[in-house]
């Protein structure tokens, strides 16, 4: 990552965390899950309970809708880091990349339904222009959204859209294929926290 | 508190944290980038890019900020302050649009 305390700044408690999911997988631990542990205190463990209430909480949208639309906020922010680990996720969860490639080329695309291509639809805005307006909600609700689910998809734009401006600034290295997967599998199994 | 409101309220919790729990930068410098605002050079283009153009953030913005005084902690605190901000700013957005749009239906077409 670009400041040498994110690289080298941990706790020998985190450090020997680092280690061990380096020798058990084969792997180094992505920079998304390392940043959280750099002074947790003032980031990190709120950034985590935060992300994972959004993420894996209450919802009546679906793990794989919540993660589909982490991966579009990404795209549309542009964030690398983000779309790679947000699609691997999203289409782990749905059983069906096809159809995550599908919605992230084109949201007006047949295989995504309503009330969830509005939905993506008002994030995108809100992550491109910064604002949406009340005619913007009326579009999601009268596609079939509840108020709850609109509530509960701007929280996941605001997770991402944090997540994604750090991965960008701190300059999060890009995993391989094989390592987005692993990383999905992970977050499916343990979520954010 | 309902779940819904659970998320909202970790939110917050998060914003209140980086803007004014102890930091290495000051509560004024760490305000200034969660707003995006009121920042003096180099800083403000670091800040900015953060804010309204992620992707565009390289390795120069970062060294020069560090190059004018600032430790990487107090980097890492104000980057953290601008992504909070930003995306703060829009949940608001969003939560007041929701307000907006339920409100407007009235009591005659409450389900």
């Amino acid at each position: 990552m670009r400041l040498d305390v994110l690289n080298r700044g941990y706790r020998p408690g985190a450090r020997l965390l680092f280690a061990a999911v380096r020798l058990f997988s084969g792997r180094p631990l992505p920079d998304a899950a390392k940043l959280t542990f750099y002074r947790p205190d003032f980031y990190g463990a709120l950034a985590k309970e935060f992300t994972h209430e959004a993420m894996r909480g209450p919802s009546a949208w679906s793990v794989g809708d919540r993660e589909l639309m982490a991966a579009y906020v990404s795209k549309v922010n542009g964030s690398a880091f983000c779309v790679g680990a947000h699609t691997a996720t999203a289409a782990q969860a749905y059983g069906d990349a096809p159809r995550v490639a599908a919605v992230l080329a084109d949201v007006e695309a047949p295989p995504v339904e309503e009330p969830l291509r509005a939905t993506l639809r008002m994030l995108g805005r809100l992550t491109r222009d910064g604002e949406v307006g009340a005619g913007d909600v009326r579009e999601v609700l009268a596609a079939g959204a509840t108020p709850e689910q609109v509530r509960d998809a701007l929280a996941v734009c605001a997770a991402f859209n944090t997540t994604g401006r750090l991965a960008d600034a701190f300059g999060f290295e890009l995993l391989s294929p094989e390592g987005y997967a692993a990383g999905a599998k992970f977050l499916l199994k343990r979520g954010y926290r | 508190m309902p779940d819904e409101d659970r998320k909202r309220a970790v939110h917050q919790a998060l914003v209140d944290r980086v803007l004014h729990g102890d930091g290495r930068a000051s509560a004024e410098l760490r305000a200034r980038a969660f707003r995006n605002e009121g920042l003096a050079p180099p800083l403000d283009a670091l800040i900015g890019k953060v804010a309204d153009s992620p992707a565009q953030v390289t390795e120069a913005d970062l060294a020069a900020a560090k190059a004018s005084g600032c430790t990487e902690d107090q980097l890492f605190e104000l980057v953290v302050c601008a992504a909070v901000g930003r995306s703060s700013r829009m949940y608001e957005a969003g939560l007041a649009a929701l307000a907006e749009a339920t409100a407007e239906e009235g009591p005659d077409h409450a389900p």
